[in-house]
């Protein structure tokens, strides 16, 4: 097991710029997932830290080692594939041992390993199959497998499920989750699927245009977004942002208006905001904390342009009066109807606020979302609290 | 007769004209190959198979004389068994030779990054060329006078030998003549070394595979069964080696190159003895689909076809 340090790395292929000093702190043990949108450069920063690229700039330590200038072999890590990459012409056995094997590893010793492996991801009796004779589940435990083998510091998984159906995603997240329990070693996991970021993750580091846009728990990706991007790529429906005009400022909080707003709104801050009078912002409200409400205690209005009602909850697309669009997620059972005016409240407590830079302004949490998030980022890897484990 | 019954009986007979014109449909499609199948192919080759049963001259009777071709070719003809033996001389260092300098071709194409378009046309523009001119470019590089070659190694102080006249050196010139047209085999393994995923070496790089070993169990398995398709039509090629020998050296000196295609071009259009060279393209035929059944046999141990089905019975699910 490693932490591993990632320092002002960059990389680019001729002059497009991919990773733009990207710097990272992974501790021991933890499970990390790269997250962010198609060429966000989260796969070339994992094949970075593989060696399966060349860097134009920076470090990266694994443990105490310097691995920067290493050799893939020799920098004690194993990579799982998107599209596991295995070896069709060689059985199971064969595909899990063909590196050991040419290391010059002992015949029991790999044997030895090919068993545990093969038990641990319960592909035993598949040991004698060609990877073609494997189902899409299958043929990922045996690319897991082989990385199992290797018993690295460090694993690398390139969207590893990406090639699964859904239901099989599902089946082989927890299975995931369950082997970082139990091998109990560092794993980065590169995903665009935020669902399997949030879910398997000790800390999501969120990428956009090659630099990281957040690198937290993610819980406070979800309540504390750093900025716009993060805010808008994390969380389904998106969240809905509505500008506005600093109309008054004061110690602890701010009055909006104008913009989209019908009605003023105030909000408070956990310190003053470094904004003044007349500066815009935007405002930021996940779907599920609108509330069609009555004319009077409205901040907008607009007309539901679709209703897509999926049992327990309903999404309704709003286009607003002042120009823009909404998503509102309401109970299954409300009686919206598409081409209906509706009147929409946003609850102040549940805003985020961003700057004109869409840098976030601190907001405070209630207690319960607080908790929560203080209990998981004291949390380390794999669920004991950091200073129990370090006791 | 009952309405209802008519009406039956129509719908029936319709639903069978149906049925029929949409199983004649695809025939009718394909009929134009079909038709030039039989005409040109099909047709000659069974044509010939009968030729091969007579004593066919261009002129006069035809006799039917059953194996008698075949018999005497075997046991009278010693001119049979010289040029088999050229032609299996040829073929068995022409062929290895072929894969191996166009797989080393290929792959250095395959990891050439500069210009590799200009290399790639280069490499394959001889295989373009047509024969003619190609024995043209290469009767001026032999030549003992005035030959590229021999100026070439005038240059470090060798007195060339006499490459085309030569009974020893003549089989070598038309053997570095036809690799010259390797381009054609080099391509099909280039194609197949791109289609190897690159993550199979990254995979193994990653393990700590060696280069070597990357060689050994990866591109070769992966491009086994372009290696064995190269292989057979190498064979092929090199039976039926003709244009180079025939416009180059004619068969000389004293019969040296007097491949086996040449042998039965000779009873064909020189002495017009058509049942016999008719019976001679059948032997090499024969030769030929026997050394291609073997290395397909030999080579299913250990060739990897990516579209086998070794479906395990009842385990497909995770």
């Amino acid at each position: 097991m490693a932490a591993i340090r990632i320092e002002n790395l960059c990389k680019g292929f001729g002059s497009l710029e991919v990773l733009k000093g990207i710097d990272l702190d992974i501790a021991d043990g933890e499970f990390v997932c790269f997250l962010g949108p198609s060429g966000c450069g989260k796969s070339t920063l994992l094949r970075s830290i593989a060696g399966l690229e060349n860097l134009d700039g920076g470090s990266i330590r694994l443990g105490e080692r310097d691995i920067t200038d290493l050799p893939s072999a020799k920098r004690d890590i194993a990579m799982v594939f998107q599209n596991y990459a295995l070896y069709p012409h060689m059985n199971v056995r064969k595909n899990l041992s063909f590196g050991l094997a040419l290391n010059g590893m002992k015949r029991d010793e790999i044997d030895r390993r090919v068993t545990n492996a093969a038990e641990v991801l319960r592909i035993t009796e598949l040991l004698n199959r060609k990877p073609r004779q494997l189902s899409g589940g299958q043929r990922q435990r045996v690319a897991i497998g082989r990385a199992i083998v290797r018993e690295p510091k460090l694993f690398l998984l390139d969207e590893p499920l990406s090639n699964l159906d859904a239901g099989l995603r599902v089946t082989m997240r927890v299975e995931l989750a369950a082997l970082h329990e139990r091998l109990a070693v560092t794993m980065i996991y590169v995903t665009h699927d935020q669902v399997e970021a949030m879910t398997l993750s000790d800390r999501v580091v969120v990428l956009d245009k090659g630099k990281v846009s957040q690198f937290g728990t993610p819980l406070e990706l979800f309540y504390r977004p750093a900025n716009l991007f993060v805010a808008g790529f994390i969380g389904s429906p998106r969240m809905n942002f509505v500008n506005a005009n600093v109309a008054d400022e004061c110690e602890t909080g701010l009055r909006l208006a104008g913009g989209g707003l019908a009605r003023e709104l105030s909000l408070d801050t956990l310190s003053p905001a470094p904004i003044g009078r007349d500066c815009p912002v935007t405002l930021g409200i996940r779907p599920n904390k609108l509330e069609l409400t009555s004319p009077d205690e409205a901040h907008l209005a607009g007309n539901v342009r679709l209703v897509e009602r999926l049992g327990t909850e309903s999404h309704v697309h709003i286009s607003l009066e002042g120009g823009g669009d909404l998503t509102a997620v309401v109970r299954g059972t409300h009686p919206v109807s598409t081409r209906e005016r509706v009147h929409i409240r946003i609850p102040s407590e549940h805003c985020h606020l961003f700057d004109a830079d869409g840098k976030a302004i601190e907001r405070p949490l209630d207690a319960e979302t607080r908790a929560l998030i203080n209990q998981e980022e004291g949390r380390g890897p794999r669920g004991p609290v950091l200073e129990e484990r370090h006791a | 007769m009952d309405m209802a019954y008519a009406g039956t009986q129509t719908g029936a007979a319709r639903r069978k004209r149906a049925s029929v014109r949409r199983h004649i449909a695809p025939y009718l499609f394909i009929s134009p190959w079909i038709l030039g199948f039989l005409f040109f192919t099909l047709g000659p080759l069974l044509f010939s198979l009968t030729m091969s049963f007579f004593d066919w001259p261009v002129v006069g009777e035809r006799t039917f004389v059953g194996l008698d071709n075949y018999r005497s070719m075997f046991t009278e003809d010693p001119q049979f068994w010289e040029s088999l033996w050229i032609t299996v001389k040829f073929a068995a260092i022409y062929v290895p030779f072929n894969i191996v300098m166009s797989f080393f071709l290929a792959l250095m194409l395959h990891h050439v990054t500069f210009a590799s378009g200009f290399f790639r046309t280069a490499f394959y523009l001889p295989s373009v060329i047509s024969g003619v001119a190609l024995v043209t470019i290469w009767s001026w590089i032999y030549s003992r006078e005035y030959g590229l070659l021999n100026f070439m190694l005038s240059l470090v102080g060798i007195d060339g030998p006499n490459w085309l006249g030569d009974p020893n050196l003549a089989i070598v010139a038309i053997i570095i003549a036809s690799l010259w047209g390797l381009g054609g085999t080099m391509l099909i393994l280039l194609t197949g070394l791109k289609a190897i995923p690159k993550e199979l070496y990254e995979a193994a790089t990653i393990s700590g595979v060696p280069g070597w070993a990357q060689m050994l169990f990866i591109t070769l398995p992966m491009l086994g069964p372009m290696l064995i398709f190269t292989f057979i039509t190498s064979i092929i090629s090199a039976f039926q080696q003709l244009t180079i020998a025939l416009l180059l050296t004619k068969g000389g000196p004293l019969g040296s190159t007097y491949f086996f295609a040449m042998y039965v071009y000779d009873n064909a259009f020189k002495y017009f003895d058509m049942g016999y060279a008719a019976a001679g393209s059948w032997v090499m035929f024969v030769i030929v689909l026997a050394l291609s059944l073997v290395v397909m046999r030999w080579s299913a141990a250990w060739v990897y076809y990516e579209g086998e089905i070794r479906q395990a019975d009842g385990e497909r699910n995770a």
